[in-house]
């Protein structure tokens, strides 16, 4: 079995279980979700440099074949910020479940079809703001 | 190779930072600065606009490293256009917010801002895919912050959503990103072209994938149907100031549309030249009588602005699907005009909102309020600027784009849905005038509202972004001049590509 055909199926695995959690109607099989979509696009994008074994990256002596640097590259600064954007979510749907006592995503109660009434605007000084700081630096 | 072009995205960056760190509970001195920071980005976005404006491409190579190896960022007429939009309607929406006391409701307001200035600037100056990208997500962290600032409940069930669908947008992009790499082996946009002019036939599905792709992520954040059920909830439940903000967010996936189909589908791209026109001239059209219907359809002022903001982005899209330079620059004359015009619609709907106390923005009459004589004016203008009526800058805007599309493929659809669509939104805003307005002085009863806070001040950003939308009708020769060139900079075979790459 080659090893294109081990990558594929991984990319393809996580995706499909990815895909299938996004559409899950509660927060936290929607984050699991997220996280699974992006390992799968982590292993696509270092995939795009094509798979080759036992090369440097840059510049050997007596190197006539080299791996492509760049995905590797990509790859960190898109595991930086998926990471950052997954803090981010759960903090997010922590807090809407606190606030509205519901962790669907629609915001509907789990009993009833009903939408909650609207709340009023509070004043409450809000930490989300400061954690969705965080996550980005 | 000047440095002035590296600046739009410098100074925010510096500043969101220091004021995060040494700024935090004073503030005072944040608001001087925010402001202080505003202008000089308008002042900055009119030098290089001036700079761009002798029809030069300028580069500017981070790190001295040359494209393509190095992330390089483009300044042409367009992106200086970008820059302007954004730097006028940052100021107003910052002004607004700091006399309505919105940065007071919570953490970071203004840090938030910053970042989400840095953001725009650099999508709309980067010549790079994958720097695109970062970007796209710096002004999607902002814009999560700044959505859900000020707290409540309804906001934060809308941001989740919000949240989740730009992450799985952001996914997509990524491996949009990997399948054009995979296909060929750049990531910077005028090389990106270059190679895809040059593919083998072979190659051809994979960069079609990749592209189309691409501009599905683009579509998402321009909100063009069938992408665009996030925005009425998100834009109705935040608070107003970071509504109209998020009016240029709708745009920055215009522009990211109308560049990069330009820059890596244009001519010189063979049997893929202008492959997504195709898509997205019946999306932009749908998009079009949809928000339309929206507003027509909406029992809320705040959706009714939300479904005007989708349906002028419909306007928008179907001018720049058609991929002329004449209806570029129509587009490009819309572009401002509908940013600013959602904008000023958003405040005014803020306002009365404020005057109606437990009637809040739900289209029913309701008792006379404080100051509705003055409001009223401004609703109409804001109305007749949204709806595309002379005497403001909606009416040349839509007059530009028919009069472009006329010898198109496909232009009397698009003479069809405008004029369709315009009626539309006339007796939508019509209806909700009459209905705010009218029957209210017929209705007896008593409003419970606290004073509105600074009435004249906001008014007065209200009255200054109409006063900018006249002077975008009226300034129409000038603009028009720049805009045709804009058009056909855009559309110049090989200039973006020989400024970015260097000739040969």
């Amino acid at each position: 079995m080659s090893i294109e055909f081990l990558v594929s199926t991984a990319v393809g695995v996580l995706s499909a279980a990815g895909i299938y959690l996004v559409l899950r109607g509660r927060t936290f099989p929607v984050v699991l979700g997220l996280a699974f979509m992006s390992y799968a696009i982590n292993v696509f994008l270092f995939a795009s440099g094509r798979l080759v074994i036992n090369q440097p990256p840059i510049w050997g002596k007596d190197v006539a074949a080299y791996t492509d640097p760049l995905p590797q590259a990509l790859v960190l600064t898109a595991i930086v910020i998926a990471f950052g954007m997954t803090a981010l979510v759960v903090v997010l749907a922590l807090r809407t479940y606190l606030e509205t006592g519901t962790d669907q995503i629609d915001g509907l109660t789990d009993r009833s079809p009903t939408p909650l009434p609207p709340p009023e605007e509070s004043a409450v000084l809000g930490p989300e703001a400061s954690s969705s700081q965080e996550a980005g630096r | 190779m000047s440095h002035w072009l590296v600046a739009p995205v410098l100074l925010p960056a510096l500043l969101a930072p220091l004021m995060l760190l040494f700024l935090r509970k004073r503030l005072m001195e944040s608001r001087v600065l925010s402001i202080a920071s505003c202008l000089s980005l308008l002042a900055l976005a009119g030098l290089l606009m001036a700079q761009a404006n002798d029809g030069t491409i300028q580069t500017y190579a981070l790190g001295d490293w040359r494209a393509p190896f190095g992330i390089i960022l483009v300044l042409d007429r367009l992106s200086a256009l970008m820059l302007m939009v954004t730097a006028i309607l940052a100021l107003a929406v910052m002004i607004y917010a700091v006399v309505t006391g919105l940065d007071r409701k919570g953490w970071h307001f203004h840090p938030l801002f910053q970042f989400q200035l840095l953001g725009l600037n650099g999508a709309f100056l980067t010549g790079d895919l994958f720097n695109l990208f970062v970007f796209f997500e710096v002004l999607l962290i902002a814009s999560y912050g700044l959505m859900l600032h000020g707290g409540g409940a309804a906001r934060l069930k809308a941001g989740v959503q919000y949240v989740v669908v730009n992450l799985v947008g952001s996914t997509l992009f990524l491996v949009a990103v990997g399948l054009l790499y995979g296909a060929t082996g750049t990531l910077n946009m005028a090389h990106m072209g270059q190679r895809v002019a040059q593919a083998p036939a072979g190659d051809h599905g994979l960069i079609l994938a990749g592209g189309l792709l691409m501009i599905a992520v683009f579509a998402l954040k321009a909100a063009v149907v069938p992408l665009h059920f996030w925005l009425p909830r998100t834009y109705g439940s935040t608070s107003a100031p970071v509504a109209a903000l998020f009016a240029i967010m709708t745009k920055v996936g215009a522009y990211c549309i109308l560049r990069f189909t330009t820059v890596v589908f244009g001519d010189g791209a063979g049997e893929l030249a202008w492959a997504p026109a195709p898509y997205l001239l019946p999306a932009a059209l749908a998009t079009m009588l949809l928000g339309f219907i929206g507003v027509l359809g909406a029992r809320h002022l705040r959706q009714l602005a939300a479904f005007s903001v989708i349906g002028s982005m419909g306007t928008l899209v179907s001018a720049i699907a058609v991929f002329t330079p004449e209806s570029t620059a129509a587009a490009l004359y819309y572009l401002p005009h509908s940013t600013l015009a959602a904008a000023a619609l958003f405040l005014v709907a803020d306002q009365i909102t404020r005057r109606r106390g437990d009637f809040g923005d739900v289209l029913s009459p309701s008792p006379v309020f404080a100051g509705a004589g003055p409001l009223s004016g401004l609703f109409f203008l804001t109305a007749i600027a949204v709806v595309g009526l002379p005497p403001l800058s909606g009416f040349p805007g839509k007059l530009l784009i028919l009069d472009a599309v006329r010898d198109a493929p496909g232009g009397w659809w698009i003479w069809g849905f405008i004029l369709g669509t315009t009626v539309i939104s006339l007796l939508a805003f019509a209806r909700a005038g009459s209905v705010l307005f009218w029957k209210s002085a017929a209705t007896t009863g008593e409003i419970k509202a606290s004073a509105p806070v600074a009435p004249v001040a906001s008014a007065l950003v209200v009255a200054g972004l109409l006063a900018s939308l006249a002077a975008l009708t009226l300034a129409g020769g000038p603009v028009s001049a720049y805009l045709n060139a804009t058009g056909e900079q855009i559309y110049e075979a090989g200039a973006y590509g020989g400024a970015v790459l260097g000739p040969g």
